[in-house]
């Protein structure tokens, strides 16, 4: 009975924060990518440090818990269910670095297989999943749980707040870049996304208290609780404060400007006038006689034609081959 | 088709895609018979992948805005005149476009994910320098997916036979907070058992062998009828791209 | 006398294409105990998963005279009660109590019966001081103990087993095969363990390849040899 086939919601059903393709600009998908890859660079190497050989053993049936584990939902009213991410609960469980490669894993093959997310954003849903939605984890978890000093429910209340601030930071990032590539107002993205994830945050946070819970009355010793954070954690808690600053600072003031920020409106700018500059390398002829947007089309009408003269050919061929091979077989 | 060739040019496809301004449409035609044209030659039947790609359309509502609101000029009129709607030609082109532009994207990647072996994908990506312990924990994670899956399967089947109504008209259901926090549960039980299930995985690697280090690949070399794919794909690339710089916005 | 399960030309297709079950037909009266056997991928588990609407498929189903479909899922998963194989799938909960609880909390009834109803089905089991446990330290034979539990907590007229005894070790499969005599639902048993079935069980319903092979009295089909060799059971 496999689970793919099963009418189960997951996973053919995207998730409200996989970004397809053709949302995001260019320039921010390339900047995310580039960020992505350099934190799970980092990743990579600091877990093969602390784990040695057990790193891809461990990650890759963890990975397959916490992708398995989205499938599991409650049902909310009549036809919507929520689900899990587990970033927080990844985070909590395995530390911030094995998280990001742990959710870096289920978010690509999400992508790959399921095109849950587009390819070309694949480098933004990794940010906002397995980098924003860990370090923030991280942040919240260890600082709750200082606050708690060690007392019973601290567990339990650091774990919601962490799930909670994962998913609504991670919604804050996604509407920014949404934003900062014109296919969304601000005013509208970052609101919207940031509404609609403080509820789904609270699903999140009773499932990881759940989860939890139920970890605590299991395997008291696999929850951190009140240790001291290795050196090399301490990088992460501050990028995780870092990143819910900054979020949550732009995320208002971008809304608060209906035109926009100012400078995304610069960027836009800059993307037209680059444009342009493209546009204007290629003279008003190219062809002395006739002009561009003609000889657009003639150029369009020649590429279509080929296209369907190789489909044609292609199909063709690929029937020759296989009455060869049949013939063959006989 | 070797399936780094299908990744780089399934890659390039949608960037080149990206890139091209709205309003493009002649452009846009065209890569959509070109995407089509693929699944025609991919032999899994154009209904099966145009299906699929629908599956990307309800975050298209994130662009819905921009019919309201986008660049200017917006033209505002009076409905029933007291509602104010404004309406923005520009916006609603590029509406469009990204609604077209998403869909083309989502039907190559249901292509290449289609048309491409697990294993085959892996390697391709051990090959084009992703880094191997990263490929080697995908690889692993594949592995288990299934059985793991079938686990919460079983989990939630057991679940929902106890999910029952009483006799009477009481609400059933118990609180949403409660049903959360169970499934939590489900999920913390999940992940015990998968700790688990790692160590003896990494036992019997380790009995076989393992030391940490992923075998090494040896570099397949590229045939030529994929090197002719990949450099006519690299430049009808190209030519899509120039066609929609010249055509759009 | 009505019978309390009654299943008539059930087919089914798994999505993959695999056609698992093909116009099965059974019927179980109040207070039989009813052994079904056959071969791994013979269909026992799908058929078992159709008696509470877990899977659906072509044909009739009726519990206790209720017509299975979409509208009655809710009564007739309070009138059939399904224990799963790996008691692990079944026990998501901190503690016992709150395992057993489930069921009952979730038809929306009140605290006390709640408890009332946990602490009679722990009873039943034989498991009343563990209800402050955490299931996951529990022996496989005390898991499937509370597993069963999580089911009577709900009050059900029949409960279908799946491999009870799969994995347990002899003491502990004894003591299960007793704890089912005890039980006094109706019972549809799945299972490989021929010894359950001679003990347990007056009728068995051989499955084979989805179809139903032999459906009669246990002590004749246990010892047709020809039969059991037929259909893998020998």
């Amino acid at each position: 009975m496999s689970f793919l086939t099963q009418p189960m919601g997951r996973p053919l059903s995207p998730s409200p924060m996989h970004i397809p393709d053709g949302f995001l600009s260019v320039a921010v998908s390339i900047v995310l990518w580039v960020i992505s890859v350099i934190v799970l660079g980092i990743a990579l190497r600091k877990t093969s440090r602390e784990l040695g050989e057990r790193e891809v053993p461990l990650m890759g049936v963890l990975a397959a818990a916490i992708f398995a584990g989205q499938m599991l939902n409650f049902s909310v009213t009549g036809g919507t269910s929520g689900h899990l991410l587990g970033a927080a609960l990844a985070t909590i469980l395995l530390g911030p670095w094995a998280a990001v490669l742990v959710m870096t894993s289920v978010v690509s093959v999400q992508a790959l297989l399921f095109q849950d997310g587009g390819l070309l954003a694949l480098g933004a849903n990794i940010f906002n999943m397995a980098v924003v939605g860990v370090f923030v984890s991280h942040a919240v978890y260890t600082l709750v749980q200082r606050l708690a000093n060690g007392r019973p429910w601290g567990v339990l209340v650091a774990g919601f707040a962490a799930a909670w601030c994962s998913i609504f930071v991670a919604s804050l990032s996604c509407g920014l870049q949404l934003a900062l590539s014109g296919t969304s107002p601000a005013n509208i993205a970052i609101p919207a996304m940031g509404g609609v994830h403080a509820l789904i945050g609270i699903g999140e946070g009773a499932i990881t208290v759940g989860a939890l819970g139920f970890l605590y009355a299991a395997r008291r010793d696999l929850l951190p609780i009140g240790q001291a954070q290795p050196a090399s954690n301490r990088s992460v808690l501050v990028g995780g404060g870092l990143i819910t600053l900054v979020l949550a600072i732009l995320s208002p003031l971008a809304s608060a400007h209906p035109d926009g920020l100012e400078w995304v409106a610069e960027q836009h700018g800059f993307l037209e006038r680059a444009q342009g500059a493209l546009y204007n390398l290629i003279p008003d002829y190219v062809m002395p006689g006739i002009p561009n947007d003609q000889l657009a089309t003639i150029a369009a009408g020649i590429i279509g034609a080929v296209i369907v003269f190789g489909v044609a050919y292609g199909i063709a061929r690929a029937e020759r081959l296989t009455a060869a091979q049949e013939a063959a077989e006989r | 088709m070797d399936a780094r060739v299908k990744i780089l040019l399934a890659l390039a496809f949608i960037l080149s895609l990206s890139l091209t301004p709205p309003g493009a449409w002649p452009a846009y035609v065209l890569y959509l018979s070109v995407a089509l044209s693929a699944a025609l030659l991919s032999r899994l039947g154009i209904g099966f992948v145009l299906k699929r790609a629908l599956l990307a359309v309800p975050f298209v509502l994130a662009a819905l805005p921009l019919i309201f609101t986008g660049p200017p000029p917006i033209h505002s009129s009076l409905l029933f005149q007291s509602l104010r709607i404004s309406f923005s030609p520009a916006g609603a082109e590029r509406f469009a476009s990204i609604a077209v532009k998403s869909w083309i994207s989502v039907q190559v990647a249901i292509l290449l994910a289609a048309t491409t072996r697990f294993p085959d994908l892996l390697s391709a990506l051990k090959q084009l320098r992703v880094p191997r312990q990263f490929v080697a924990i995908v690889g692993l994670m594949w592995r288990y997916l299934f059985v793991i899956g079938d686990e919460a399967s079983r989990m939630i089947h057991a679940r929902s036979s106890r999910s029952a109504a009483a006799a009477g008209n009481r609400r059933s259901g118990g609180s949403l907070w409660w049903r959360a926090r169970v499934t939590g549960g489900m999920a913390g039980g999940l992940f015990l058992r998968s700790l688990e299930r790692s160590e003896r995985v990494y036992a019997a690697m380790l009995s076989r062998g393992y030391n940490g280090e992923p075998p090494a690949l040896d570099p397949t070399p590229l045939s030529s009828g994929d090197r002719a794919a990949l450099i006519l794909g690299g430049v009808a690339v190209v030519t899509l791209l120039l066609l929609g710089l010249l055509t759009g916005r | 006398m009505e019978p309390i399960i009654e299943v008539e030309g059930l087919s089914y297709t798994y999505p993959d294409g695999k056609q698992a079950l093909h116009e099965v037909g059974l019927r179980v009266m109040p207070g039989e105990k009813v052994a079904l056997v056959g071969a791994n991928g013979a269909g026992k588990s799908t058929l078992l998963l159709h008696l509470n609407g877990v899977l659906s498929g072509r044909g009739r189903i009726r519990i206790d005279g209720h017509e299975m479909g979409k509208s009655t899922l809710a009564q007739i998963r309070a009138l059939v009660g399904v224990v799963f194989q790996n008691p692990d799938d079944q026990l998501f909960s901190p503690t016992v109590y709150e395992d057993v609880a489930f069921g009952p909390i979730y038809q929306g009834l009140d605290q006390s019966t709640v408890k009332e109803r946990v602490l009679q089905a722990l009873a039943a089991v034989h498991m009343a001081d563990h209800a402050d446990r955490n299931p996951y330290h529990l022996s496989s034979g005390e898991k499937k103990r509370i597993a069963i539990a999580t089911v009577l907590s709900m009050q059900p007229k029949v409960l279908v087993f799946d491999e009870p005894t799969a994995g347990l070790d002899p003491r502990a499969r004894r003591e299960l095969i007793q704890l089912l005599g005890e039980l006094p639902q109706t019972m549809l048993i799945a299972t490989h363990d021929m010894g359950l079935v001679e003990q347990l069980t007056s009728r068995t319903v051989v499955l084979n390849q989805g179809r139903v092979t032999a459906d009669g009295s246990s002590a004749r089909i246990l010892h047709d040899e020809a039969l059991l060799l037929a259909n893998g059971l020998r």
